[in-house]
């Protein structure tokens, strides 16, 4: 089987005569994480659906390692990571049990695990590093935990598609770091990691494909072809907030010494020419390197 | 005052079996319903089961059958009215009750039937007859037993139905499944406490465990525990009151889960002190 999630002019109309998405085409290869970018009600949520074979498109196709919604929900193909906000908190269960219910798909229908069912579930406890916290009620967890526990969910279920909305909210920064660390190891074991956000300034920090979407999907593909001011523009409308450097009170013996904080959000900071600018230079120095070359130094 | 005097009774021993069978099937449910959210739905099916009651009288079949079908046509036609039209559940809800149980009323008026309706109203534990005794034992073994073989697929179809439905589950068929085991409860129920009060045993025993424990296994132990408890205690009590009986079980239900409360208050405040 080779991993790959394809969408082919997805329309979806709701019985309320509301089309959320129209003719909406990408394509994501085996090893990937990709950000599903656009403001609320563009549309990420309803792929998200249309993903998983909760809405039905009335024109198109999506086809998952090759194989049909149906057929890959059949094989436990798609996990889901759901926003902090659409989960009960207060559920008595704890966090043993959640990582168990990735495994209900796997088991009869008694739901009786098996010792490979608890061996996967101790296994996708460590590897997410929350072992020691298994007996633990959902709701006395950090949010970053949290976050951890629905993705060892996803490693139990052994999903090969792994849909996170919203990650990063409610998360604090070391978190998101433990958490990124986590998702490229996953990608680097062929995953395709699909992740929803509007956050725009995490995205260059660790996703390596873009689906840029409002309504449609506007442009799709390597992050540094897609994640371009222009089609950020196109996809966000007057709904970005901007900071022009030039036009403001930095003076030009500041140099590089100006400070950018946020109170939760990444900010994303484009180049004189429009190319992204990261936050680290270590891991990236072949980039720095080809900008001095640029302009001749 | 004799206080094993209820026992020398067989009417009393009986009454006091059939309320712990009930309470153990409402209680195990209701632990699901709380959780799922779907106090009001209980209300309003348990209401909604009156016309099918009648209509099953007016037939000849058992009356369990009529309130079973009356409750899952109230179930779909708020499902349907909710999904082709803006109006909120909780407003289809309450239309679509009320309606059903006013129709129930009507008919009920029209048709002389044997039955009393206080005895529908209000249960009839006291006078049950052989009948309504066998229907009641057969539907909460039948409930019961359901609820226990499904119980990790109804838990997480009330904790995360993305995920049941991402790994294969049918969520439609949950659905409907959990709106017959809860017409079943109720069915089972009413000859006990009758269907006005019948919510009381579907939500309390759940909501005092709730508040009890962190985990649905201790809560569903617990839910159990309280409902037999109170709803033993009722049917003593009202032997010596000589009050209504359903009401004497909801109210013993209503003390339990008060004396829940108060303890869980205190409990957190000597937490909040340590820390």
């Amino acid at each position: 089987m080779i991993l790959s999630l394809e969408a082919s002019s997805v329309t979806v109309a709701y019985p309320n005569g509301h089309t959320a998405l129209r003719d909406a085409t990408f394509k994501l290869g085996a090893g990937t994480i990709a950000a599903l970018v656009g403001i609320n009600g563009s549309g990420k949520s309803t792929l998200f659906k249309a993903l998983m074979g909760f809405v039905k498109p009335v024109k198109g196709q999506i086809h998952i390692a090759g194989l049909s919604v149906e057929q890959a929900r059949k094989q436990k193909l798609v996990a889901y990571v759901p926003q902090s906000e659409e989960v009960d908190w207060t559920f008595p269960v704890s966090v043993w049990d959640v990582v168990m219910m990735g495994r209900y798909g796997h088991m009869n229908f008694l739901r009786i695990p098996s010792a490979e069912d608890k061996r996967v579930v101790s296994e996708s406890l460590e590897r997410v590093g929350m072992k020691e916290y298994q007996e633990r009620q959902i709701g006395e967890l950090s949010g970053g935990q949290k976050k951890r526990v629905f993705l060892a969910r996803a490693l139990a279920q052994s999903g090969q598609i792994i849909l996170l909305d919203e990650p990063f909210t409610g998360v604090d920064v070391t978190t998101e770091e433990a958490i990124i660390a986590l998702l490229r190891t996953l990608r680097d074991e062929g995953r395709i990691i699909l992740v929803s956000t509007h956050n725009l300034g995490s995205v260059p920090e660790f996703c390596d494909q873009v689906v840029l979407v409002n309504r449609t999907v506007l442009a799709s593909g390597p992050l540094e072809e897609v994640f371009t001011e222009q089609n950020l523009r196109q996809a966000f409308g007057g709904a970005l907030r901007q900071f022009h450097f030039e036009h403001s009170t930095i003076q030009d013996h500041d140099g590089k010494t100006v400070k950018l904080l946020t109170d939760d959000e990444r900010p994303l900071v484009f180049g004189k020419d429009g190319h992204l600018e990261y936050k680290d230079r270590s891991g990236r120095e072949d980039l720095v390197n080809k900008r001095k070359e640029e302009v001749g130094e | 005052m004799n206080w094993l005097a209820p026992f020398q009774y067989p009417f009393m021993v009986e009454a006091l079996l059939i309320s712990a069978l009930v309470g153990i099937v409402c209680a195990v449910f209701s632990c699901y319903l709380v959780l799922k959210g779907w106090s009001l739905m209980g209300d309003a099916i348990s209401h909604a089961v009156l016309p099918g009651i009648v209509l099953a009288y007016l037939c000849g079949l058992p009356l369990a059958v009529g309130a079973f079908a009356a409750g899952l046509i109230c179930a779909m036609s708020i499902g349907w009215i909710k999904s082709s039209t803006r109006i909120k559940e909780d407003t289809v809800m309450g239309i679509v009750f009320t309606g059903m149980f006013a129709l129930g009323l009507v008919l009920f008026t029209k048709v002389q039937t044997e039955a009393h309706l206080n005895h529908i109203l209000f249960g009839n534990l006291l006078g049950i007859e052989r009948e309504d005794l066998i229907q009641t034992v057969v539907v909460s073994f039948l409930t019961l037993a359901m609820v226990l073989i499904l119980r990790k697929d109804l838990m997480l179809f009330c904790f995360d139905p993305a995920h049941a439905r991402a790994i294969g589950l049918s969520t439609v068929i949950l659905h409907y499944l959990l709106l017959a085991l809860l017409s079943g409860t109720i069915v089972a129920s009413m000859q006990a406490v009758g269907i006005l009060l019948v919510v009381a045993m579907l939500v309390t025993p759940g909501c005092t465990a709730r508040l009890l424990c962190h985990r649905l296994d201790r809560m569903l132990v617990l839910a159990t525990l309280s409902s037999v408890i109170a709803s033993c205690l009722g049917v003593y009590v009202s032997f010596f009151i000589n009050g209504s009986t359903g009401a004497c079980i909801v109210l013993a239900q209503s003390f339990l889960f008060a004396l829940a409360f108060v303890w869980r208050g205190r409990q957190s405040k000597r937490t909040t002190a340590l820390n």
